[in-house]
């Protein structure tokens, strides 16, 4: 069953095309990886999908919902519920330290649990940098801090835009580390990136270009 | 962890943790709500200094005789007197006038009680001494030129007990010494007189005669003082009391003054202090856009924003209030000392009242910035800004 179904969805600024009658289904467990150049519809995707926007014509169906229909209430509750957001400015709360930029996300969601936001930090290797503030953190650190804060609330689906797109080798190819992790215990991944080896280990890779789905691809080698 | 605990440890973070932005709100807040509190204690406190300032001014009621409806004596005073709080009389000063020779000339003397007519009229000013002993008198100052007498001389004072008639072809006299110690100087009809003690008065003139007119110097209020001429009038037998209304109006008038301007003042600053809290609050919400969009793209609702601002908002005019309550205090005792050279009491009431109004002046000016905060769009954080 598909998780993610999209229904000849478009979304029109004036008579711009960001995205322009695109239909696309992701199914559960999923690692999908969303390529295109500049200006290709990737984020205008990621914010529909992530139920921050709404398409102007169309379907889209997460869990057999259709979110194009709801208030702005009710896609806030789902993106709390379901969806995990990581990004490519890495959006921590700068006066809160790692631990507790964990915990926020947990606030909204349920009940803050310390124990528990320090587990996720470990799981991504900052146990030992949970009471620093982001201003003490490297940038790759960072971004595993979002991670975690991703992954705290057990999302359906976890949105990344750019996740390494400010990262060095070294700390891209832990956070893709994790992601395989996380992949292989059933999460479903939608990922944004301009980078081929980003793109690479993903099991399936979509390029969108003006607007349109261009190739939508099986990566042959996945796993390997 | 509870959801109230994390939420006190995010909004004191944001305050402690960003300072630099709090620190001029909470600097606006803790200002306002020093005036505030500062002037509302002078609001209430500026009747009692003013009162005390006024009774310098000399007596604000006097007690007149009601002729044909019982004797007017001390005993009369006592008891209109019973009818006025003890710790608001400031001076009682009974007069009772008569006409005597001196150096046969003919000379108003009044016999009066020395220590209350100096409370009655702190202004007089004396050349000398007040008299103490018996036989000593205060002259006034032109009875002292018609006289050209002055401290130090002694003067012999005739009073006429009964005129000369077909009975008894010599007048009946008495007659008494006193020696002057002082001269008094007050630029009014004050200075027409003699003064004597009481005592002095009805060894003169034998027989204990009614009083002429007593003057109250009272520290009350203008509604307080109204009660009191009322009561008074209607319940002792003998006296009827009157406002002296040059005094008693002045006073009220410059009152009424002074309260709506510390009132005025007192509503300016707290609609700048809402001002500046609310300018500093968009600044802080324009400002933290990015982690506005943050939170809500995190799920978080609009109350919840809406909470998280406010809490930091409330909890800075907590503090904010706690501060300017104590800081209001001092301020007032400085202006009470230099002003009106006298020290305040602290209300203990004024602490809760300055800390909830700082509260809310907060809360209210923190509605639109914090409304405007809940408009901003989750989307913007995976704009790459
Ligand atoms: N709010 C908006 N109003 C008008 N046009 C917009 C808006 N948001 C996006 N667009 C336009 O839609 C198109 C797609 O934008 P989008 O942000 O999806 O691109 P992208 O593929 O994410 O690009 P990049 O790789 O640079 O992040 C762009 O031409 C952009 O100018
Ligand atoms: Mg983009």
């Amino acid at each position: 069953m598909s998780l993610l179904e999209l229904k000849n969805v478009s979304k029109i600024y004036g008579d711009l095309h960001a995205l322009d009658n695109v239909s696309l289904k992701v199914d559960t467990g999923e690692w999908v990886a969303i390529m295109g150049p500049s200006g290709s519809g990737k984020s205008t995707m990621m914010n529909i999908i992530g139920c921050m926007d709404k398409p102007s014509k169309g379907e889209v169906l997460l869990d057999g919902v259709d979110i194009s229909k709801e208030s702005a209430k009710s896609l806030t509750r789902i993106r709390r519920d379901k969806i995990g957001l990581i990004f490519q400015q890495f959006h921590l709360v700068n006066y809160l330290t790692a631990v507790e930029n964990v915990m926020v996300s947990q606030y909204y969601h349920s009940m803050p649990d310390e124990k528990e936001a320090m587990q996720a930090l470990e799981r991504v290797g900052l146990a030992d940098r949970a009471k620093h503030l982001p201003s003490q953190l490297s940038g790759g650190e960072q971004q595993r801090v979002c991670i975690a804060r991703a992954l705290i609330n057990y999302p359906e689906l976890l949105l990344a835009d750019e996740p390494t797109g400010n990262l060095d080798e070294a700390n891209e190819n832990i956070v893709l580390d994790i992601f395989s992790q996380l992949h292989k215990e059933g999460t479903t991944l939608v990922v944004v990136t301009h980078d081929p080896e980003v793109a690479e280990v993903a099991q399936r890779t979509i390029t969108l270009g003006h607007g349109k789905i261009m190739k939508d691809m099986i990566n042959e080698n996945f796993g390997r | 962890m509870t959801k109230r605990k994390m939420f006190f440890r995010m909004i004191t973070a944001s305050l402690i943790r960003r300072r630099s932005r709090m620190l001029v709100a909470l600097l606006a807040i803790a200002v306002g709500a020093t005036i505030l509190s500062g002037l509302v204690t002078i609001y209430y406190d500026v009747p009692r200094q003013m009162g005390a300032a006024f009774r310098n001014y000399g007596a604000n009621m006097i007690l007149l005789p009601d002729a044909g409806n019982g004797a007017f004596n001390s005993q009369t005073v006592d008891e209109a007197l019973s009818l006025i709080a003890a710790d608001q009389i400031v001076g009682v000063a009974p007069y009772r006038y008569e006409t005597v020779a001196i150096n046969e000339q003919p000379i108003l003397v009044a016999g009066t009680d020395m220590a209350g007519a100096k409370a009655a009229s702190p202004y007089w000013f004396i050349n000398g001494t007040w008299p103490e002993n018996e036989n000593e008198l205060l002259l006034g100052q032109e009875v002292a030129q018609i006289l050209s007498a002055g401290e130090g001389d002694t003067l012999t004072m005739v009073y006429t007990l009964s005129e000369a008639d077909e009975d008894n072809p010599v007048s009946q006299t008495s007659e008494q010494r006193f020696k002057v110690v002082g001269v008094l100087e007050t630029g009014g009809s004050e200075e027409e007189y003699v003064y004597i003690s009481m005592a002095d008065l009805e060894k003169l003139t034998q027989p204990a005669g009614e009083l002429d007119v007593v003057e109250l110097s009272i520290s009350a209020s203008q509604s307080e003082l109204e009660g009191y001429t009322q009561t008074i009038s209607d319940r002792v037998d003998g006296a009827l009391a009157k406002l002296v209304k040059r005094v008693t109006q002045s006073e009220s008038t410059v009152l009424t003054k002074l309260q709506s301007l510390v009132l005025l003042v007192t509503i300016i600053v707290l609609a700048l202090t809402m001002i500046c809290v609310a300018t500093t609050m968009t600044a802080v919400v324009t400002e933290r856009r990015k982690e506005i969009g943050l939170r809500k793209a995190l799920g978080a609702s609009d109350a919840s924003i809406i909470w998280e601002f406010m809490g930091e908002g409330l909890l800075l005019g907590g503090v904010g209030g706690l501060l300017g309550a104590g800081l209001g205090f001092a301020f007032a005792q400085a202006v009470s000392v230099n002003v009106f050279s006298s020290s305040i009491a602290f209300r203990p009431l004024l602490l809760p009242i300055t800390v909830i109004v700082s509260i809310l002046v907060t809360g209210l000016a923190c509605i639109l910035p914090v409304r405007s905060a809940t408009e901003i769009d989750p989307a913007l954080v995976l704009k790459g800004e």
